[in-house]
């Protein structure tokens, strides 16, 4: 018997072990300074948008928004936790204050930034459901695809997204449904389908996997709107500011032309009053959020700008080479926009 | 006079010995045995060469990144190029010797408990019960000495081993008393082993793994965290207890009731019966029902997938989604199954020896 009762002796040590009660409940901002890192909430794995390489590192956009606020608060990006959640746990991790930033590919939705008690804080990612076909098909325009057997990957709005598209349009198609994107992929191989329907995000993540990328394309229609952003808990509205101008810095330094090689010598001497205001040269801007001076310049020196952050992760600089497309400035035909920094 | 001599025996007809007979006999013997031969010749010709073909001949061995690999045949320079990661997840490089000597430790300790001869075999067991846990646990967590790891950072077959490790560990002793308790003659006990088995035996462990990481959290006051390993760990515990008191309920059936009142009649008290005498002869019955139980739980570890963390199989999958080394999921998936298998053949060879060392004439 001492066994059974060394047995629940450990398991009860554990437990007490494993409770972890911070000393004062405050503000987010308080909290996160205290413990001394941000902890994030991740995708449990999306090319381009968080996955790990050979040695544990999180990369992806997603991981980099976390990134960025590491930077902006403590002046170190490296100041950061991942906790990898599944779609299913994500919002219940964030409510109960396991996470402080959810950034894990999570399309913004009146639901969910109304019902749920979170707030987006805005969108690092413009995506929207795509077409994936063969170019043997000779289909330049998804309007051509009366008929097609579609692969879908198993999951309600893909499928919703299609089913409203193809009855708009008075087309006929066939749903051929997966569990896995894996599946799908090998399905479009095969010739069991003629198109795959996905975000167009991972479109291009599936086009790597087949035998011969070359011989597909991903049809210019996008069918829904996806915007993807970060979320923070509702009701703390200078974390929300935090994490909110984290995400703008970035887009600014990349319209003002501020990238990670230049910016600190440009907080030095520029002389255009924009940048030195972003870069705390000039005022006071980064004390109405609680936080240094240099904030911006720490997340771009760390993070880069929003373009290095996006060739970087999923476009020219990675293996999906994904276009700006959407996700260009909004002087640059995208709808990528911040408000000023003054 | 003439002696009759013998001629010598002819050979058997050819058609009866040797290759061709046990042919005969056994693949060939009527047209349906025939049929079915030629059925199963046809699989194995249609998918054994093509596997062997793309799982030796035509797969790359060697390299650093995907474009090393040549289309068609397997790339296991992916495996390679992650197998660190397989194995001890995120665990920060420089302190992997850690959890090399937790696993050397356990073998180098338990090693004793094998040598027949070993004098005090009992005592040693026990205190290698004892200090082993929390030795380990110091050695893989830190704490006084040593830099603590967060347990978010453990993963791969580690974590695996970790969650199956303590999952048996655990359960057993807890199956044992559940299945001791529902058969006790106080109702009170009765109920409550009764009730925890069913409760637990009810529910899918996906549930319980789901409702330990999404809905725990929503009942405890925000800012208190449970440990997410630990929340796991408690739920394979519990979980598995139900299973194992079971399986152990049905050896204690099977022991004669001659057993337990001669026990009685001996003056043994009831923890004395049950651990001198009824459970030894139980416990032997049912090491192959306990062993089912292990492999099945080595097995559902995998499920962690759904509360995200990092065992060998997330791990695996994990590795899949890195852009530059997306398409070899299926090198990854067999990886999996190769390293799963060996474990389980082990446990179950494990288990028919203990059976066959244990065995004192009770079988029929």
């Amino acid at each position: 018997m001492k066994t059974v009762k060394t047995t629940l002796a450990s398991v009860a040590a554990l437990a007490a072990l494993g409770l972890s009660v911070p000393a004062s409940a405050g503000t987010t901002l308080d909290a996160v300074v205290k413990k001394g890192y941000v902890q994030c909430g991740v995708s449990d794995g999306l090319p381009g948008f968080s996955y790990t390489d050979q040695k544990g590192t999180f990369l992806g956009i997603d991981v980099d928004v976390c990134r960025a606020v590491a930077a902006a608060v403590f002046g170190d990006a490296a100041k950061v936790r991942f906790t990898p959640l599944t779609a299913k746990e994500r919002f219940t991790a964030l409510q109960s204050g396991e996470v402080d930033i959810l950034s894990r590919n999570t399309t913004w939705t009146s639901t969910r930034d109304a019902g749920l008690g979170l707030s987006f804080t805005g969108v690092t990612y413009y995506d929207g459901q795509g077409f994936l076909v063969s170019t043997k098909l000779g289909v330049k325009s998804a309007k051509e695809l009366d008929g097609a057997a579609v692969c879908i990957q198993a999951g309600t709005t893909t499928e919703l997204n299609l089913s409203d598209y193809f009855r708009s349009n008075n087309l006929k198609y066939t749903p051929i449904t997966y569990d896995r994107s894996d599946e799908t992929v090998k399905a479009l191989e095969a010739g069991r389908c003629d198109v795959l329907t996905s975000d167009q995000s991972q479109l291009y993540a599936q086009r790597i996997k087949l035998a011969n990328p070359d011989g597909y394309i991903v049809l210019p229609e996008v069918i829904s709107k996806e915007p993807l952003g970060p979320v923070v808990r509702r009701g703390d509205d200078e974390w929300f500011a935090i994490v909110r101008w984290a995400l703008f810095a970035q887009i600014n330094a990349e319209e003002l032309g501020v990238t990670s090689a230049n910016v600190e010598q440009l907080a030095k001497s520029s002389t255009n009053p924009d940048v030195r205001r972003l870069l705390g040269a000039e005022g006071e801007y980064g004390k109405d959020l609680r936080l240094p001076k240099d904030w911006a310049v720490k997340i771009v020196k760390q993070v880069g700008n929003y373009g290095e952050m996006f060739e970087r992760n999923v476009g020219q600089g990675s293996e999906l080479k994904i276009e700006r497309g959407l996700n260009a400035l909004w002087n640059k035909g995208g709808l990528q926009y911040a408000p000023p920094v003054r | 006079m003439s002696t009759h001599v013998f001629k010598p025996d002819l050979p058997p007809p050819t058609l009866s010995v040797g290759v061709v007979g046990w042919l005969r006999a056994n693949l060939f013997s009527n047209w349906f045995n025939t049929l079915l031969t030629a059925l199963a010749l046809y699989l194995i010709w249609v998918t054994v060469p093509p596997l062997i073909q793309w799982a030796f001949l035509d797969a790359t061995w060697s390299g650093s990144t995907r474009s090393d690999c040549a289309p068609g045949g397997a790339c296991w320079v992916f495996i390679q190029n992650r197998f660190a990661q397989f194995m001890y997840g995120f665990y920060p490089q420089g302190l992997r010797w850690r959890v090399d000597l937790t696993v050397i430790l356990a073998v180098a300790g338990a090693a004793p408990l094998f040598v027949k001869a070993m004098p005090r075999k009992l005592v040693y067991g026990l205190a290698y019960l004892l200090v082993y846990p929390w030795l380990a646990f110091w050695l893989l967590h830190g704490g006084p000495g040593l830099e603590v790891v967060p347990t978010s950072q453990w993963g791969g077959l580690m974590l695996t081993l970790v969650i199956a490790v303590v999952g048996i560990a655990g359960a057993m002793p807890l199956g044992v008393l559940l299945a001791l308790g529902r058969r006790s003659d106080m109702p009170a006990i009765r109920v409550i082993c009764v009730t925890f088995i069913e409760f637990w035996r009810g529910v899918p462990l996906i549930t319980v793994l789901f409702m330990s990481s999404v809905m725990l959290p929503l009942f405890l006051p925000e800012q208190i965290t449970i440990d997410k390993l630990l929340r796991a760990l408690i739920a394979v515990i519990l979980f598995e207890a139900a299973y194992i008191a079971e399986v152990v309920r049905g050896g204690l059936q099977a022991i004669p009731k001659g057993q337990y009142e001669a026990a009685g009649a001996l003056g043994l008290g009831y923890w004395r019966m049950m651990g001198l005498v009824i459970l030894p002869q139980a416990l032997k019955l049912v090491i192959p029902g306990i062993v089912n139980t292990f492999i099945a739980l080595f097995k559902d570890t995998s499920l962690v997938i759904i509360i995200g963390l990092f065992d060998l199989f997330n791990s695996i999958h994990q590795a899949t989604v890195d852009p530059a080394w997306l398409g070899f999921a299926i090198e990854g998936y067999v990886f999996a199954a190769l390293v799963y298998w060996i474990f389980c053949f082990g446990m179950s060879r494990y288990s028919m020896r203990l059976e066959r060392r244990l065995h004192t004439g009770h079988k029929r």
